[in-house]
């Protein structure tokens, strides 16, 4: 199919970014005009992840059931938030080749380059990029709409919208107000690393991070250790075009703890 | 030619989002009734007659008689006044919310003047006012009495401590949906729990902490299914279960059952389609009736759901803004009417009337089901409906009720439907926009 795509590069087969230019940003207060899953169960796995969940119309469903008999309790584990243009995505999918991961992005143009970005992937690597895609929607009203309470093991907020003025702080993607949502998509020890190369911005992640009570830092130590940390400034166009201006990223990563209430409900 | 006709409707959506439903309360042990329409608070005092001898003396034609003349002489002395010496205003627009706590010592009211006030439900003296940064859309006070939270336009949700050494705090935000208007707020049974429903298909069960005004962070569960904005919440409890169960009403002419603690959808009730309401235009489209209120009784037995053209369970047309029912479950309390309508100078308009036996010991019970009781015979009688209606009989205003009711149908629509446009009057809308203006 990426072959006759009149977009795609002749060579790689994967899309060329100058067809699909986006606006810059989205607003995302505005009523969406995009399909939204009514709940978690209403996410059709089989088009993201056909490999894994073979579409039931097509196939017989005796087979499909014989073929991948494990398949089918498999969740979406994690989430990149505002993934662009989905460089994260490709490197982390080939490190946890047996982790399902989603990207979201709100921009429509931008969600098409990822689409047809993995699906060329895919062609070209059989075998590999099963377990990545993406979808288009808005993060920050729709996440309980895709993940179930706990179901994510990691979270990414690579170089979000700084919105500088205070009147649009209510845009950052990173709130106390929204942190409550991350935690509760995130299991009990999950992970959310956040990084920026806008000073202000990466102050207020970290502040939101460090204040709100679901969420505990992450010890230098232990993010040297950790391999998806060197992806979060490596693997993105945003990541590669602050290093090659040599400027600076701010991290913050935190780990989902267990709140009182779940500790007494040994929940 | 198009430009003037968009920005004409959107100018008249702008009157019309003004306009405001009645509302109806009823405190809980069925003490006293408020009706709010637009700035205006109404309460009609029915205790002097303790609930179950008015009920008793319903059977008796001749009692009511020697009531009905009682209020005859009494005139002026149920119907309260309410009093703020606090120096603090009135409300000076249309009040959007109002709630008894549970043990029916305090009421809230809030609206559209940013003003929550918080009133003494036995003196009716008002003990507090809360500015709010934004308009407020829902209120509920916490089952204790000690705090009282409430919701602004923007999807946050606020707390005031009350009591004790809160008293002077300022309300502080607990937590938000983002960016959605929230239509309900409600403390579960056992009031471990604050659940908010809002107009983005959401509803969330979020832990109330001891100390809420560091923030309520920990969401119990999303209970997702509703395919329209929700209107309305209510809980049931019956003893085998105490948690309670949760009722939501939608705009997607639906009733849900939620177990609330894990967020799952336990029954869908098409109560639009079950009231026949449910209608084709000839077209594809169906129009589907919302549900703009519920109330039940506290173990579930009894429960009523206001749509939009007529109460599920009666024959006459008479289409609900709100209703409401105290904790004995005997009658259900139903106002129509609004406030702010445009091109239109008569005082605020309102129409209450009480249903009432659905339990085999009422007096009302017959074979055929509930029954819409006769002025006479509602609680408080004639007394209660000139304070709460203005006049005794609105007949004559019966065109005006229903031309205030569609004003409020369309200003609900308004508010919380998502619009939907065409492709075309997308494109049109965003002329605006500095990268379209560059290209011409």
């Amino acid at each position: 199919m990426s072959k006759t795509n009149p977009k795609a590069n002749k060579a790689s087969g994967l899309p060329r970014k100058r067809f699909y230019r986006a606006r810059a940003h989205s607003n995302p207060l505005s009523d969406s005009h995009f399909p939204v899953p009514i709940s978690p169960s209403h996410v059709d796995y089989s088009l993201h992840f056909p490999h894994y969940f073979p579409s039931v119309k097509n196939d017989d469903k005796n087979n499909a059931k014989v073929f991948f008999p494990k398949a089918s309790s498999k969740k979406i584990q994690f989430a990149d938030i505002g993934c662009g243009f989905g460089g994260l995505l490709v490197d982390l999918s080939t490190l946890f080749p047996e982790t399902l991961m989603i990207g979201m992005e709100i921009r429509d143009k931008v969600t098409e380059y990822v689409k047809e970005r993995v699906l060329a992937l895919r062609e070209g690597n059989p075998g590999q990029y099963q377990n990545i895609s993406v979808v288009r929607t808005n993060s920050m009203k729709y996440i309980p709409n895709y993940f179930e309470k706990g179901q994510l093991s990691k979270m990414f907020f690579l170089f979000p919208d700084p919105h500088f003025k205070e009147k649009n702080h209510r845009r950052r993607v990173i709130s106390p107000q929204l942190l409550d949502e991350y935690a509760y998509t995130l299991e009990v020890g999950g992970i959310i690393y956040t990084i920026t190369d806008v000073e202000e911005l990466g102050e207020w992640m970290k502040n939101c991070l460090e204040g709100h009570p679901l969420f505990e830092a992450i010890g230098e130590e232990e993010l040297n250790a950790d391999p998806v940390v060197k992806l979060l400034s490596s693997a993105t166009e945003e990541g590669k075009k602050v290093a090659r201006n040599e400027g600076q990223t701010f991290l913050a990563v935190a780990r989902r703890i267990a709140s009182s209430v779940e500790t007494e409900f040994g929940k | 030619m198009e430009e003037i006709s968009i920005e004409e409707v959107e100018n008249n959506d702008r009157e019309l989002l003004e306009v405001a439903p009645a509302l109806i309360s009823v405190h809980p042990f069925e003490k006293s009734v408020v009706v709010a329409i637009g700035p205006e608070l109404r309460v009609f005092d029915l205790e002097e007659t303790d609930p179950m001898n008015i009920v008793e003396a319903y059977s008796n034609v001749l009692t009511v008689l020697c009531l009905f003349l009682c209020f005859c002489l009494d005139r002026g002395s149920r119907q309260i006044s309410i009093v703020d010496d606090s120096g603090d205003p009135l409300h000076s627009h249309s009040i959007r919310a109002i709630c008894f706590g549970a043990n029916g010592s305090l009421f809230a009211s809030a609206g559209d003047d940013k003003l929550v006030k918080i009133w003494s439900a036995d003196s009716w003296k008002c003990i507090r006012t809360v500015l709010s940064e934004k308009r407020v859309s829902a209120v509920a006070i916490s089952h204790d009495g000690l705090f009282v939270s409430f919701a602004d336009k923007f999807g946050v949700v606020w707390v005031v401590g009350f009591g004790g050494d809160n008293e002077k705090n300022k309300a502080a935000p607990i937590f938000a949906h983002y960016c959605s208007i929230i239509t309900s707020l409600l403390f579960s049974p056992d009031g471990r729990f604050i659940v908010s429903a809002d107009r983005d298909f959401k509803i969330r069960a979020t832990v109330f902490p001891r100390k809420p005004l560091n923030g309520a962070h920990e969401i119990q569960s999303f209970c997702l299914g509703h395919t329209e904005y929700i209107s309305c919440l209510v809980f049931i409890c019956t003893l085998e279960y105490p948690k309670g169960f949760l009722l939501s009403g939608s705009g997607d002419s639906t009733v849900r059952l939620w177990d609330f603690t894990s967020g799952s959808l336990l029954s869908t009730c098409e109560v639009g389609v079950q009231a026949g309401l449910v209608e084709s235009n000839g077209k594809d489209e169906v129009l589907c009736p919302a549900v703009t209120d519920i109330c039940a009784s506290p173990d579930g037995s009894v429960v009523a759901v206001a749509i939009q053209r007529q109460i599920v369970t009666m024959g006459d047309i008479f289409s609900p803004t709100s209703l409401d029912m105290g904790s004995f479950g005997m009658h259900i309390w139903l106002v129509t009417g609004a406030s702010n309508l445009p091109s239109f100078d008569s005082a605020s308009l309102a129409c209450v009337k009480v249903v009432s036996g659905f339990q085999k010991d009422s007096p009302h019970f017959t074979e055929h089901g509930p029954v819409m009781l006769e002025n006479n015979d509602i609680p408080g009688g004639d007394k209660l409906l000139e304070t709460m209606q203005g006049s005794i009989s609105i007949e004559n205003e019966r065109k005006a009720l229903g031309t205030a009711i569609e004003a409020v149908k369309k200003a609900m629509h308004n508010l919380l439907i998502k619009r939907q446009y065409s492709d075309e009057k997308r494109e049109f809308r965003k002329r605006g926009r500095n990268d379209r203006k560059l290209k011409q």
